[in-house]
Order: C-alpha cells, then structure tokens, then sequence
C-alpha cells in the first residue's frame, strides 16, 4: 500500500470528497453527541430546525450569516497573496471604533449623511489597523500571523478601556457600558433583515470581479504564487501587499461598523463575536472562492443559531455545537488530503505492472 | 551466482501514479567496472539508482547484491550493503572538517581517538588517490575537494560499490580529469562504479561498459569501445539525430549594452560581481561559461534590475540602467527579455494557463482598470502554432507541460516583444536533446533578427559550438573574454578556475 500524486481529480469528485467528509464528521459527532446521552438524529434535526424553522430564526441565521460573508472576502484577499492575516478580529473592532466615533459624536447629521460616514470610518479604521502588520511585513519582514493575531488582544482591550473609562456612558449607572447609538445611526431594515446584507452581496460582487478582471486583482493572485515572478514582471510587491492589506482590513472594519450600528446599536468589545477566527475557517473552505464564500458562511451561521438553540431544547452545551464545527473543519482539510493524493494496494500495482508489460 | 557481479537488477518496475518511471528494467555491474547509466532527463536513470540508495522500493523485480537476492529498505540498508551514492548536491556539513563529516553517522565507539581516526582517514584516502586533509573545513573547500570528502565518506563506510549521480555536472574539466582518475583507482582496486550522466564524451572516457535508458525501458547494454556517441544519442533519443548546432554568420551590429566595472555583493557581504567589464554587440551570442555559481545569476539579475548594484554602470544603448527597477526598464520601453533559471519560480507563474502567463508582461501595457484576455488569447493560440507548443490548450496550467514546452512558453512571450538583448539563463537545462535544439534554433533566430545575446550556459560544447564569443567567470570576475572559434576546451577549463586569459572586449 502507498500514496501516489492525482492527476485525475475532477471538480465533481473533488466535491464528492468534501461532502463525504462533512457526512463522516457527523457521524463522528453523532458519536460524541450519543456519549453525552442524547439522539443524535434528533438533536441533528432540531438544530436544522432551530437555524431555520420559522421566519424569525431564518432572519437570525442570515443576520448572523452577515458578517460571516464580509469578513471571510476580507481575509480572502490577503489569503489570495499568502498573507496569513488572522487579525479580523482586531480589525473588526477597531472599524467599529472609528464608525462608533462618528456615531456618538456627530448626533445632529442626518441619516444619509451619518451612515455613509461611519461605513467610511469603519473601512478605514479596519484598514489603518491591517496596514501596521503589512508595513512591518514588508519592511521588517514580520511574521504576518503572530502580528495580525497578538493585534487583536490589543483591539480588545483597547475597546474594553473605552468602555470602562473614558467612552462609559453617565446615564448607565456604573455599569461598564458605551451609549446607545442614536436612531439615526442605527442601519434600517430591508425585508426584515438589517441592511448589511445588501453591502454583503454588493462586496462580494465587488470583489469577485476585482480579483477576477481587474489589473490589481490579477496581480495579487501573481505575488501569492510567486514574489520572484512578481518582481520579474515588474510588480512592485511592497505596494501591492500593503494596499491589498489595507482593503482587506477595510473591509473587515466594515463587519465591525455594521454590528455596531445594526445589531448591538453601541460598541462593546464582545462585539465581534468571535467572527474574525470562524470567518477564517469558511475562507479557507471556500477554497478562496468569493462566490462560495455565500453558501459556506450561511451553512456556519446555522451551525451557531442551530447550536444555540439545541442548548436551551437539550440542556447541552453549546460548545457541543463548536465540537461539531471543528469536526467539520478538521475532517474537510484532512480530506484535501485525498484530493491531492490516493491510495493504492500492493493487489493494484501488482496490476499496473502487468499492463506495463503488455 | 557469479560473485563479480556486484549489482544484478532484474525486471525492475517503478510506477508513480500513472507514469512508469521504470518498466521492466535490467541492470548488471561488475567488480572493478565503470558502468555509466545514460539517458535523456526523465528516462528513469534517478529512479532507478534511487531503489538501489533505498528511496524508494520497486514495485517488481529483485535486486542482487554481491549474488545475494536483497531487499533494501532505506538508506541505511542500502550502506550496510555497501552501497555508497554521491548526490549531485553535496551533503556536507559546511562547519566541520573533512574528518568530521566523515564519521558522521557511523557507530564507532563513544570516545574515539582523533590520532587513530586522521591515520585510517589518511590510509583510505592514499590508497585511492583523494587528496583530502582531514582537518579542513568544509567551507574552506573548493567544490573538487567537497567531492573529495562525499567520495572519502562513502568509503570509510565501507562502500564498495559507488553511485555517483552527474558528478561532472559542477566540476572544470580539469576537475573532471583528476575525477576520472579516482574513479579509475576505485575500480582498479575492486569497487563497482555507476555514473549517472547525459555527457557523451564523458562516458565515452571513463566507462568501459554503458547502460541505455529510454522512457523507463533498457535499450541496451553496450561495451564502450565498440560504441560511438553518435549510436548512443540515436538510442537514448530513439532515433537518428543531428548533433551539430549551427552557427549562422551575421554581421555584428553596434554595442547594444555596455556593462562597466560592475561591482556587487550578496546578503553576507561577499562580493559575487567584481568589476565585470564588457560589451554585448548586437546580432551576436556571447557565451558565459563558469563553474555554477561564479556569478551568472547575479550578473543577468542585475542586468534584469532584480539584484542591488553597489558601483558600475549597465549602459543600454548609452542610458545608464543601475539603480532602475524592472518596472522603470519596462516603462522606459527598453526592449530587453530575460529568461531565468528558474522558469517555474520566477519566468512564469506555474498554476497560471498561458494567458495569464503572457499578462505578466502584457498587463503593464493595457490601459484602464480591468485586464482584457482577449487579444492576448490570439496571441497564444499564434504561438502554440508557430512554436509547435504542444499543449491541451491556452486555458491550461503551464506547469502541467512537459519541460521542453514549459521553456518555449517562456521564450515566447519574451520574443514575442520584439526585444533588442535577450538574456538566457541556462535555457536548455533540463531538456532533452530534441527540445534543445528547438531552443537553440529560436535563438539563433533571434540572432540572425540582430538580437544581441547573452547565453549563460553549462555545456561547453554547447557554448563553443553556439556562441561567437565565450565569456569566462570566476568567483564573479572575468577571467576571459574569447573568440569561440580559436579556444579549446582545455582552455575555457583553466579560465573557469581562476587562470587568467585574453580578456578581448572587442575581438569580432
């Protein structure tokens, strides 16, 4: 028995794959779910049932499914050039900061006026905060992945002081809490979904034909294959990556000022919601396609409402349903394994040899 | 069974996914005999020295070893049985001695006596002729030494049959000289000796038996003195083919690119450019010879605006180009193209189809936001078929092409410019022989178009035949500039080694 290197993968066994591997990592998790006394089929139906069951819990699953988009095609971009930025988090935060800025402090604009504003701020305070990362990359060359990462736990807490100190609301009574947004800094509903899921489709339309048509595009798909060829063809690299950075980290900021204005109506450093670490894993499912990014993000947020909401019918954990979103992880990156690679029997290359001779 | 015949391979199978690297392939070695194992790259010489090494396993066939059917499972085993293989790439220890690197790996006895070690060191080494001071730093060594060590280490682990994978391929052909009379001592005391290589006349020196590899399969057995190159090109190739390379006559043209006391250094500090003078005419090939390594990346590199100048000028047609990056050379239209060693890692984008291949130089030029493909797939679907590029089609990953068409792509989209200096850095390597002269031929081509040529190469042969002058490097000066017609080989040798020639900027 040995491995030996695919010539012959097709997309459609490719996919056959993939799937095969998220049905094996439930039916490991059917294991685990049994083990802590339950049915799993059940509880495997109620969380369908829970993430979309009714009007209400399908509006949930996409408002959560939101942010999931836009920060996974933000990631996307610097996963294209091979630049591990796993700094969403801190991004998200620190877009909301500056959009949260605009929202407490110029109160009297009108809402057409403010929420173009604070979309703005948020693009550019994600982008400053990727940017720093990026300058030091190029210029230093830093390790892109432990910068991006410690960046966040500096983001947090850095809202957390805000919010404890000098941005703490007087009229909350002690409590530990940034204040409100006023009404009109708040994102309106459209079909009863708040308005981010028109910017989601328009990023990744955006983007999709940004990477894809553009000259930009183009040549950030060249420098993460290859920063030689890059420079050989006279691309300057440094001005690429940081640029890229900056949109990606943009566009992550955008997440941090829509959850702000349209789901917590205030900032609170809770805010990202651990998006920025599950935006990586469907980036990186998505096989850093924008187009898939849609239905891999929707598939997660039900996995979260789905989860929850098992934990109040079963009296489970919802860590259980984090169980379940690592298994599915964890065997879909292992399957790439069998994408690349297959195995074959001592029998089988007995075979081969035969036909050889032939 | 006979106990001369060190190595016996029967019938032995390799197959890698679809490919058979190895079918049914036999192979014999006696003691005190230099076999050389021939055949174009990819004909399965490496697979097959790598099942006797103990890389890989064969999927059929035995192996015998001193008459004993074996089975060898790794590296290690492969020692045990007195099988020693010298990689192209030394595996040396740069921070240790000759004696160190030696008894690497060995189970000796914990504390072993320095004195003892050096005289049994010193005893191989005289019995066979390496001239190695066990004390040496490996980094103090020049790249004979090094080999020296790979060749002493082997023996002093008992080896006696010998694997040596292009051993020439780094080597000045004097170098080669006291090589081959190592090799010759090796067998004369009963070693088995087995050399990888595509070098004709090499194998025609040194060998007194010659094995034929073609697409997997034995072609043939042959004793050297009954054979000529000519009949072992025809098998290793399959049929009859024209070995000479022409050299079609063209009026020199002006100087297109005048280099002048070009100066560089690398990460360390050490200088790998020191003042390199020279003028590139056009309508001419200038040929650069050199042991790898002596500065010919960073020479075309720097030329190319991709390697830091510290002092000099890169005249192109009186315009100074140091300190510009590729970009400005680009935009500046200075029509120069530049094929570089690696064709995969920095020529071309190896998941890309050709279309996106040919953006890479292209995409500069179009205006507006959006790339247009279209023109550009004309372009390409003109070029598979003046190129003959045998190709599934435009939209496919270059890296899925065989070598020969991966380097016409290259080539293509770089003529395709029209360019006035083209830059070559070893073109053909890694091609087979019907595929090097198709390149050669392009070349020549462009010559003939009053290209003027820079062709850094490896083959002196090649060089000599191909080129109008010769230029030699060493340790990144120059150590001769000739006229390809009144040099010998010999000659180039003891320029590639530091010897001083005629250095003729202008001998037409």
């Amino acid at each position: 028995m040995r491995m030996t290197k695919r010539t012959d993968m097709t997309t459609k066994k490719a996919v056959f794959i993939r799937t095969s591997a998220i049905i094996l990592a439930l039916l490991v998790s059917a294991i685990f779910i049994l083990l802590l006394g339950h049915n799993p089929l059940d509880v495997y139906v109620s969380m369908i049932d829970g993430a979309f069951g009714s009007a209400y819990r399908i509006k949930d699953t996409l408002t959560i499914s939101i942010p999931l988009i836009v920060t996974s095609i933000g990631i996307l971009i610097a996963f294209k050039m091979k630049f591990w930025n796993i700094g969403a988090e801190g991004q998200i935060l620190m877009g909301a900061f500056v959009a949260s800025f605009i929202a407490l402090n110029f109160i009297e604009l009108p809402k057409l006026l403010l929420l173009p504003l604070m979309f703005v701020g948020g693009f550019i305070g994600g982008g400053l905060w990727a940017l720093i990362p990026a300058v030091l990359k190029v210029r230093f060359d830093t390790n892109e992945t432990i910068i991006t990462l410690m960046m966040n736990y500096i983001a947090i807490k850095w809202i957390t002081f805000l919010q404890y100190g000098p941005w703490r609301d007087p009229k909350s009574m002690g409590f530990p809490k940034i204040a409100n947004f006023t009404d009109n800094a708040i994102l309106p509903k459209v079909f009863g979904i708040h308005a981010g899921w028109i910017i989601a489709i328009a990023i990744i339309i955006v983007v999709t034909i940004f990477m894809n048509r553009s000259k930009r595009g183009y040549e950030i798909t060249v420098v993460g294959e290859s920063v030689d060829t890059a420079r050989y063809a006279g691309m300057n690299v440094k001005k690429i990556i940081i640029t890229s950075l900056f949109v990606s980290g943009g566009i992550c900021g955008i997440v941090g000022m829509m959850e702000a204005s349209a789901v917590n109506q205030t900032l609170t450093s809770q805010l990202s919601a651990g998006y920025g670490y599950t935006a990586i894993i469907t980036t990186w499912l998505s096989g850093l396609k924008s187009i898939v990014v849609l239905p891999v993000s929707i598939l997660f947020a039900a996995m979260i409402k789905g989860g929850s909401f098992i934990q109040t019918a079963y009296q489970i954990p919802q860590s259980a349903a984090k169980v379940l979103q690592s298994m599915i992880l964890f065997f879909v990156i292992g399957s790439e394994f069998f994408v690349q690679y297959k195995i074959v029997f001592t029998n089988q290359i007995n075979k081969l040899v035969k036909e050889v001779k032939q | 069974m006979n106990q001369n015949v060190f190595v016996k391979m029967e019938e032995i199978s390799k197959i890698f996914g679809t490919v058979k690297a190895n079918d049914h392939i036999n192979f014999e070695v006696n003691k005190g005999e230099i076999h050389a194992l021939l055949g174009e790259n990819g004909a399965g010489k490496s697979t097959l020295m790598n099942m006797l090494s103990g890389i890989y396993k064969p999927d059929s066939g035995s192996i015998y070893i001193h008459g004993h059917e074996v089975k060898i499972n790794s590296p290690k085993d492969s020692i045990q049985k007195g099988i020693g293989m010298i990689h192209q790439h030394y595996k040396l220890v740069e921070v240790q001695t000759a004696k160190e690197n030696v008894i690497m790996g060995q189970s000796g006895k914990f504390f072993m006596k320095d004195k003892e070690l050096s005289e049994q060191i010193k005893k191989i080494a005289n019995q066979f002729g390496l001239a190695v001071d066990p004390n040496k730093k490996i980094y103090d060594m020049s790249i004979g030494e090094k080999q020296a060590v790979e060749i002493l280490k082997v023996l002093y682990q008992g080896a006696d049959i010998l694997i040596m994978d292009e051993p020439t391929a780094v080597l000045t052909p004097q170098e080669t000289k006291k090589l081959f009379k190592i090799i010759k001592n090796m067998a004369k005391e009963g070693c088995a000796i087995i050399i990888i290589t595509h070098k004709l006349h090499e194998v025609m020196e040194v060998s007194d038996r010659v094995t034929v590899l073609r697409k997997g399969t034995t072609v043939g057995t042959l004793n050297t003195k009954e054979t000529s190159p000519k009949e072992l090109t025809d098998l290793m190739v399959g049929k009859a083919v024209d070995l000479s390379i022409e050299r079609p006559n063209v009026q020199r043209g002006p100087a297109v690119l005048k280099i002048k006391e070009l100066n560089a250094t690398d990460i360390d500090q050490v200088k790998v450019l020191n003042g390199l003078t020279f003028n590139l005419y056009a309508g001419e090939i200038l040929g650069v010879a050199g042991v790898a390594g002596s500065g010919q990346k960073e020479l075309c590199e720097s030329i190319a605006g991709l390697y830091p100048i510290d002092s000099g000028e890169i005249l192109y047609e009186e315009e100074n180009l140091v300190g510009k990056s590729p970009r400005d050379i680009i935009k500046k239209g200075i029509s120069m193209s530049f094929i570089p060693e690696d064709r995969l890692g920095m020529g071309l984008v190896a998941s890309m189809d050709m279309v996106d291949n040919f953006l890479l130089k292209e995409h500069h030029n179009q205006k507006g936001f959006f790339i247009k493909r279209k023109p550009i797939m004309k372009k390409c679907e003109e070029m598979i078929e003046r190129l003959e590029i045998k190709t599934p089609g435009i939209h496919h990953p270059v890296k899925q092409l065989s070598g020969g068409n991966i380097q016409k792509v290259l080539i293509g989209r770089e003529i395709e410019t029209n360019p006035h200096v083209l830059i070559t850095a070893y073109a053909v390597r890694g091609l087979d022989i019907g595929a090097s002269h198709t390149i050669y031929d392009l070349i020549n081509e462009q010559k003939q178009k009053e290209v003027a040529i820079l062709f850094i190469g490896e083959d002196l042969d090649v060089l000599l035949e191909l080129c109008d002058r010769i230029m030699v490097l060493c340790d990144g000066e120059i150590t001769g500039i000739v006229s390809s017609s009144d040099v010998t080989k010999e000659q180039l040798g003891l320029m590639m080694a530091g010897e001083k020639g005629p250095v003729e900027v202008d001998i037409v």
